[in-house]
């Protein structure tokens, strides 16, 4: 263990380093930010800092601790986990700007609480990304689960608590009852846990120990076991999860937490079973019908949904399943193209949220039908809202476009042309439900009078008054950067497919 | 040299300080002598383990007498790893009973309720430690009594009833070990373990060895509160004093499998008890009974301390599912759940006594919005009803990731359905006083007619029971994340009972 493998503590470290310091300067709300906001940033230098060491071809390792006799807790990043964590870490810093906007104009209590379980929510993420085997992974997927019920059940009242129990009943119950069994079969059968290129079962399968049959059950195990991926019909704790405050549903419900789940899915498809296994197999064949269906209907429930955030929701569970497709055709472009539809997605669905949290503070719209002609008093807002909503449909000149591709790519390389088929389809349902939002928010008539004030973004953070209308600055400014980071991501895909690249 | 002597001052130390307890009258000079002698105990412990660990099993006769003859005390791994647990949990308690015991017990009989615990540590260290099958009922009779006392302080007046159930359960249980103990003796003239272990397997075959087998397997699984002969535990949990309740969670049931443990691998040898009387079949079906039927009680509990002691039933049946599985594993699984289960039940039980400090209940209905006024106990409750669970970086997890690793080694897929479903209702009746304590709005007016002032502001234990309560949520976290101790020890243990022993003579 060298001075660089410590290092490697450091993101997990540092949420919980700056959980503390948020905890204890809960009483001076602009030190307790600052201090959100100096951890995110520390967070997202460290990663950076890792990154070359990973992009040319490192593997660094550090053991934490040996809980069970070969069975440690320990980390080690590789390119997937990289990515996961160069996202999330990156998008935390603009999530916290956000989230200063959004909970001081929302006037939401317990913000001290809600920012300390942000930031462990965070570190479980990191650790997450830098599972060196599934028994790490799965401690930090518990406390993932875990450092988030309280920012779902933020809002203490009756809904909130039933959203919780959904959230944990299925979370932590499908954790339980397929993937914690899942993982202990491997480890009876293998002996170890450790993700390794090109799988640590395969020889079990070839030698016969474990028959086809099984190796599909244990598969399917893993598979819905990972609840947090969201695929039918365990999807229900995410439009549950909406509950929470819009942050919340931004970062964590759009990326880190269900990216957890797609990258817990492609970690136990790539390192555990490994892609030649899958195919040779064939295991995985029905789980692409489940992850299409999901795909479909995801969407078709998403073009029924009024209420913004549940729209968003289900088109959350509608995306995810693109990546879990990808890693199920296990071929290079698939895996390429579940990896980059994780970062794609991510700044698509962020930019969406962070737009319908603004719609709600700044004009206290939740439904789609009350955002007619909300571009004329929200005009940054709304077109923020066109700019993630075309990289999550997957249209140039955005980053959603490079994933798909490579998605449909997969598709056609594995000769499951149905699939290319279903990726089309489910495309234009994307745009039935999200590009009527911003067009009528801009074309069509206010549904209300007396909202026909012309200003633009006003940068005023009152917020709260009738005749200001843009959200605030912060929130404005988080929007802002996301959206951006669709167009950016359109001209610069590349660092993404060479990192990626290198596993497969 | 007084490290030689250390098995016997581990028994004899506190059955010494009780009746000095007794004179010492005072309630704080007696709780001194009572926390000053749990300490020793703990400390002789620890020295205990790591000896063993390092040279092996330590054999001491007791006033020099030779072992078939003289009563012998016998250190092998399991019994150090009892020791420790139960030393352990006595040192942890008795700093939280004395605030606790200042208000559920009167004055002027708390000098007698320490006697009557520091008693109760001696039956349970001598049970652990003696190797000799008489001496041992006898240390059993000492522990249970002394039990019955315990209980019998508690404040509610149910307590005198859920004592005295306990006391004839309890009794039929002793009877039954003790006639066991006779037939055995009758058939081989001797009382020492290792030399029944010897002169058993010439006389297995006859009625009287079976006989005697099962009025032992009974009675022990009485004490132990197996399924379904747990009827007297609720109750007892229930109504005993906090500082009892979480005593006796910690210990009492934990020396009961020790017995079992003894009995069925040392004297009469797992061949004799799985292969010929196929114990461990029934073993099974009632632990698992054990494992459903208790969380689907708690689930409907509104006292939460019977709540509680519905889930030790199901603990109970976890650990001897573990034994019953027979393997090195699930042996491992068996006694990693008696230290793991030790550290969760005591810290569950530790902060129900906190509660009830303070707001003089502990109904779910009384506790609504005490996730504000007593921060930290309810986090502590919260952590304990997680290592409960078995959710990962808590010990309670490492105990299921034994008992499901052994039951998968045996291809026993519905058991590992069951342990799965039972750890889903866990969440469940955990996750009713989660929300109860954070969800609900506190009560208008609290019990002493105080409103909104008190309710508001933070009415958090005293430190003197927040101290233990959190030195033991720091140890179910630190041996959920680093087991190897633990799981070292228990390994060690679970191989030395199913075989290869290796002793080092200490004389007295």
């Amino acid at each position: 263990m060298n001075l660089f493998s410590l290092s490697l503590l450091l993101p997990l470290i540092l949420p919980l380093a700056g959980a503390v310091l948020i905890a204890l300067t809960g009483g001076y709300p602009n030190l307790r930010e600052a201090m959100t906001l100096t951890t995110a940033s520390a967070l997202f230098l460290v990663v950076v800092f890792i990154y070359p060491e990973i992009a040319a071809g490192g593997r660094p390792e550090m053991l934490l601790v040996e809980t069970i006799p070969g069975m440690p807790l320990a980390l080690s990043v590789e390119p997937l986990g990289m990515l996961f964590a160069l996202v999330a870490s990156f998008l935390w810093i603009v999530t916290s700007l956000y989230a200063i906007g959004y909970m001081r104009a929302h006037h939401e209590e317990n913000q001290t609480r809600f920012y300390v379980c942000f930031a462990i929510a965070i570190a479980s993420v990191m650790g997450i990304a830098f599972a060196a085997n599934m028994f790490t992974l799965f401690v930090f997927y518990e406390v993932l689960t875990l450092s988030t019920y309280p920012l779902v059940t933020h809002a203490g009242t009756e809904a909130a608590k039933r959203a919780g129990r959904v959230y944990l009943g299925l979370l932590l119950g499908t954790s339980f009852a397929f993937q914690l069994v899942a993982i202990l079969w491997t480890w009876t059968l293998a002996g170890t846990l450790d993700f390794e290129p090109g799988g640590i079962l395969r020889d079990h399968v070839s030698q016969g120990i474990i028959s086809h049959g099984a190796i599909g059950v244990l598969f399917a195990l893993y598979i819905f076991g990972i609840g947090k991926a969201a695929l039918m019909p365990f999807h229900r704790w995410l439009p549950a999860a909406m509950v929470a405050p819009t942050p919340v549903s931004a970062l964590l419900h759009a990326v880190a937490v269900v990216k957890a789940g797609v990258f817990t899915v492609l970690k136990v498809s790539v390192y555990l079973f490994g892609t030649d296994l899958l195919t040779e197999t064939g295991i995985s064949q029905w789980i692409m019908y489940m992850a299409a269906a999901t795909i479909l209907i995801g969407s078709l429930v998403a073009i029924t949904r009024d209420n913004l955030k549940a729209r968003l929701a289900y088109s959350t569970v509608s995306q995810l399943s693109y990546i879990v497709l990808g890693a199920m055709l296990a071929n290079a472009a698939g895996i390429i193209g579940a990896g980059m539809h994780i970062v794609m997605h991510a700044f698509g669905k962020i930019t969406l949220f962070f737009c319908a949290g603004a719609f709600m503070v700044a004009a206290h719209k939740t439904e789609v039908s009350q955002l007619r002609g909300i571009g004329r008093t929200m005009p940054v807002t709304t077109l923020a809202f066109l700019i993630g909503a075309l990289c999550v449909i997957g249209l140039p000149p955005f980053g959603g476009m490079w994933s798909k591709w490579y998605l449909a790519l997969g598709a056609v390389e594995a000769g499951q042309l149905v699939f290319v088929g279903v990726l089309m389809v489910s495309t234009l349902l994307n745009i039935a439900y999200l590009l009527p939002i911003p067009i009528q928010g801009f074309f069509a008539a206010p549904s209300e009078a007396g909202t026909g004030n012309q200003s633009g973004k006003d940068g005023n953070d009152g917020g709260w008054r009738a005749n200001i209308k843009e959200a605030p600055a912060f929130c404005v400014a988080a929007l802002s950067i996301t959206a951006l980071g669709c167009f950016g991501l359109f001209l610069f895909p590349e660092p993404i497919y060479r990192l990626i690249a290198q596993i497969v | 040299m007084i490290k030689e002597h250390l098995p016997v001052l581990q028994v004899i130390i506190p059955l010494i300080a009780a009746p000095v307890c007794m004179l010492a009258y005072r309630p704080k000079l007696a709780w001194l002598i009572a926390t000053a002698v749990s300490w020793t105990a703990f400390i002789i412990a620890s020295i205990l383990l790591i000896t063993v660990r390092e040279t092996g099993t330590l054999s001491y006769a007791l006033g020099g007498w030779a072992a078939p003859w003289g009563i012998e005390y016998r250190v092998d791994t399991i019994s150090a790893f009892v020791l420790l647990i139960v030393a352990g949990i006595s040192a942890v308690t008795i700093l939280f009973a004395r605030k606790s015991v200042e208000r559920e017990i009167e004055p002027d009989r708390i000098y007698l309720f320490y006697t009557a615990w520091v008693l109760c540590l001696t039956g349970l260290l001598g049970i652990a430690i003696t190797g000799d099958v008489f001496n041992l009922f006898v240390f059993l009779e000492i522990s249970s009594l002394s039990t019955y006392a315990l209980i019998a302080f508690g404040s509610d007046r149910r307590a005198l009833i859920a004592a005295y159930r306990y006391l004839v359960m309890g009794t039929i249980g002793a009877t039954f070990i003790v006639i066991g103990i006779g037939f055995l003796y009758a058939m081989t003239g001797t009382l020492n373990m290792l030399d029944l272990a010897e002169r058993l397997p010439s006389v297995s075959n006859t009625r009287t060895i079976a006989v005697a087998f099962a009025f032992m397997t009974v009675g022990i699984s009485l004490k132990v509160a197996l399924f379904p002969l747990h009827a007297w535990l609720p109750n007892a949990y229930t109504y005993a004093p906090s500082a009892v309740s979480a005593l006796l969670a910690g210990t009492a049931s934990k020396v009961g499998v020790y017995i079992l443990l003894r009995f069925l691998f040392t004297v009469f040898g797992g061949g004799f008890a799985f292969d010929t009387m196929v114990l461990n079949g029934i073993l099974l079906v009632l632990a698992l009974l054990a494992i459903l039927s208790g969380p689907l009680i708690a689930v409907f509990q509104t006292n939460l301390k019977r709540m509680l002691a519905y889930s030790s039933v199901a603990q109970i049946g976890y650990t001897v599912l573990g034994v019953s599985l027979a393997s090195i594993t699930g042996l491992t699984a068996s006694i990693v759940h008696l230290f793991n289960h030790a550290l969760i039940k005591t810290v569950l039980f530790m902060a129900l006594g906190a509660v009830f400090y303070r707001i003089g209940s502990v109904s779910i209905t009384e506790i609504n919005g005490l996730g504000r006024r007593m921060p930290w106990t309810m986090a502590a409750f919260v952590a304990g009803g997680l290592s409960l669970i078995g959710v990962p970086m808590t010990a309670g997890f490492i105990s299921k990731w034994y008992l499901i690793s052994a039951s998968l080694e045996k291809g026993l897929w519905p058991v590992v359905v069951v342990i799965i479903i039972a750890s889903l209702l866990a969440v469940v009746y955990v996750w009713r006083v989660v929300e109860a304590a954070y969800f609900q709005p506190a009560a208008e007016k609290s019990s002493t007619g105080v409103t909104d002032t008190v309710i508001k502001g933070r009415e958090e234990a005293p430190l003197g029971m927040l101290i233990p309560i959190w030195a033991l949520v720091a140890a179910n976290i630190y041996f959920g994340l680093d087991a190897s101790l633990t799981t070292g020890v228990a390994r060690q243990a679970a191989e030395t009972l199913l075989g290869g022993l290796s002793l080092t003579v200490w004389g007295g």
